[in-house]
């Protein structure tokens, strides 16, 4: 009973069931197809959109024919935001916070699934605790030291405050503990190697899969996130504080609003090409661990 | 399966060397010094915000004069016995339950359908959440266009059935429908992969011996699918509601020309764009606050309940016997994968 569909999840039992014994027949593509089309057609909107003229905003029918237009449209962009300056903020803001998250998160995760301490199982259950408590709601205190410190306007006042995270923490721990078997660690320290090293060429190389799947979820929350950086980030806005401006005026030209949109979706777009499928696996291997 | 005999004897005899002390130190105190960056900084940026916002509620604050006078519970009465606060509540449950019902809904049933041998599998996975990477902003910038009155396509479609347009901007309900709207469609694909994911970890058998009793696809679905999946659902409905209580940026973009954020009447105003107004735009630290942490034992209640309840459900299974069900770990699931963090910050 091999299926054609190569099993790619960690259990190689062969999958064919569903709600239903037999191969999926028209329907259930016709049902995916038009899921596909309620996906896709809303981005596919801001391009028709984004490269017409004003007239594209009063058809009766849903557009599909993108215009001639999108480089004059962008242009506006550019003329109105500073755009790029604001895309080399998102990326150095997501990649600053990425990397002190895996840090952090790798180290404190590997102490608790692999090393023995007093006190170890208390400092987990307060880890978990935490991941329920939207520490989002902190941000007046966080708004009012940063002012005093003279931090907002720059970039370090909108990676501060996600400089480590109790999900990735959560997160590594729950990969670490079962990818690492406490042999391999008591033959390193039996070899006199120290914990440092141990962890090193240990715990490092072990946790790298889930370090792309947290390093890809947490770059794209830092990537997204625009409630804090709209407070702090003044006059060193990211893309998503610079994009809300485009319409922030009494008139709004939807064209070149929405060509805005789609160059700032152009990254990500990218991304998902590239990374889709880790994506994708990481999320369904988020809900099956546990 | 003893331990080198030399290595015994040596730390039975002879005092230790400084580098076996030194060794000994590193294997008790290391771990220490690996978890300590995280507490202290998370302590730091997570927890003392929080506690601190309890204090700033307390105090007349302002950015000008800083922390102003001690007013002891004033804001919160204020807050209480104003319009404001409860408007925004009422938004933020009014689209809450418009947008995680429907979103449940329609996860389950896109979930059930690629739960099939399908051919191109991927890239059906892939497509159902292209609407994920989108960003939130990105998502009310264009939603905002679509649910324009005067210009948008859904009115201007709608006319073509003779419908009046819709008044998404300056009606309650059309409002909080069309935010709704926004949370659903970034949303809906990524929980059908996570309920996926759990409807694939069902034993092949129990669907087989089903069939084998006559059970049709429909029956299959609501009697072996959906109870195999409940700790899963009870997951996404906690992350749907940590992240659906703090929803800001749909409702702050969504209609530009409005001077007041949430609508001309408050009409969407949502509780964290009513914490953001008050503190951001009328310079009310304190009442700010008040609402923010009103807010959050909000979450923190709603958080336990869910806990609770599904506790309960992990001790109902196994009385039950449900050997198959073994696998989850159904409480510590109540605050675990990876949506968590994901959706909070939308």
């Amino acid at each position: 009973m091999t299926t054609a569909t190569a099993p790619r999840r960690a259990n190689p039992v062969p999958r064919r069931h569903g709600i239903r014994g037999q191969k999926p027949g028209w329907l259930t593509y016709t049902i995916l197809a038009i899921w596909f089309t309620v996906s896709a057609y809303p981005l596919w909107w801001s391009f028709v959109a984004g490269s017409s003229d004003t007239t594209v905003l009063t058809s009766k029918f849903p557009p599909l024919i993108p215009g001639g237009k999108f480089l004059e449209n962008a242009s506006e962009v550019f003329a109105t935001i500073d755009f790029w300056k604001a895309l080399g903020n998102s990326v150095i803001v997501a990649g600053a916070i990425t990397v002190s998250v895996l840090f952090f998160s790798t180290l404190a995760g590997y102490a608790f699934a692999k090393l023995r301490f007093r006190g170890r199982n208390g400092l987990l259950l307060f880890v978990i605790l935490t991941l329920a408590i939207p520490t989002q709601l902190g941000i007046i205190p966080l708004f009012i030291l940063m002012k005093q410190f003279g931090w907002t306007g720059s970039l370090g006042a909108i990676i501060v405050p996600t400089l480590v995270t109790a999900f990735g923490v959560f997160f590594m721990r729950q990969y670490l503990v079962d990818v690492i078997p406490d042999e391999l660690i008591e033959a390193a320290r039996m070899d006199g190697a120290n914990q440092i090293r141990t962890f090193w060429h240990v715990g490092v190389p072990a946790a790298r899969p889930a370090m792309a799947v947290l390093g890809l979820f947490t770059f794209m929350t830092a990537w997204t996130d625009y409630l804090w950086p709209l407070i702090v980030a003044g006059s060193n806005p990211t893309l998503q504080v610079a994009l809300s401006q485009l319409q922030s005026a009494k008139y709004v030209n939807y064209t070149i609003v929405l060509a805005g949109a789609v160059l700032a979706t152009i990254p990500l777009l990218i991304l998902f090409f590239f990374a889709g499928r880790l994506l994708v696996s990481g999320i369904m291997a988020g809900a099956v661990k546990g | 399966m003893t331990t080198s005999p030399t290595g015994l004897r040596r730390t039975a005899r002879a005092p230790l060397t400084f580098g076996q002390r030194l060794n000994r130190a590193d294997q008790k105190y290391s771990p220490y010094l690996y978890v300590a960056p995280f507490f202290l900084l998370f302590a730091l940026i997570g927890l003392f915000p929080l506690v601190y916002t309890f204090v700033v509620s307390l105090n007349d604050w302002d950015l000008l004069r800083g922390s102003g006078d001690w007013i002891g519970f004033q804001n919160y009465v204020t807050e209480l016995t104003g319009p404001g606060f409860w408007n925004s509540l009422r938004n933020t449950f009014g689209i809450f339950l418009l947008s995680a019902i429907p979103q449940l809904i329609g996860a389950t049933f896109i979930a059930a359908v690629l739960d099939q041998n399908l051919r191109a599998q991927s890239f059906w996975r892939l497509s159902v959440l292209l609407p994920y990477i989108v960003t939130p902003v990105a998502v009310a910038l264009i939603f905002s266009s679509l649910f324009s009155e005067q210009y948008g396509l859904v009115n201007n479609v709608l006319a073509n059935f003779g419908i009046d347009p819709v008044l998404w901007k300056h009606d309650t309900f059309a409002g909080q429908f069309a935010i709704a709207t926004m949370v659903n469609w970034r949303w809906t694909g990524y929980n059908a992969l996570i309920l996926l994911a759990a409807m694939q970890a069902v034993p092949t058998e129990l669907y087989e011996s089903a069939s084998l009793d006559g059970a049709g696809r429909v029956r299959r679905f609501f009697s072996i699918t959906l109870p195999s999946i409940r700790p899963t659902f009870v997951f996404v409905i906690i992350t749907a509601t940590i992240g659906g209580l703090q929803i800001f940026t749909e409702p702050k973009l969504f209609d530009a020309t409005s001077a007041v954020p949430g609508g001309a009447y408050h009409q969407y105003e949502t509780t964290t764009l009513y914490i953001w107004n008050l503190a951001f735009n009328q310079d009310h630290f304190g009442r700010a606050s008040a609402v923010a942490f009103m807010l959050l034992i909000i979450i923190v209640l709603i958080g336990l309940v869910n806990y609770a309840i599904t506790r309960s459900i992990a001790t109902g299974e196994t009385k039950s016997a449900k050997k198959r069900l073994g696998r989850y770990r159904t409480a510590e699931r109540a605050v675990t994968p990876s949506a968590v963090q994901i959706r909070q910050e939308r």
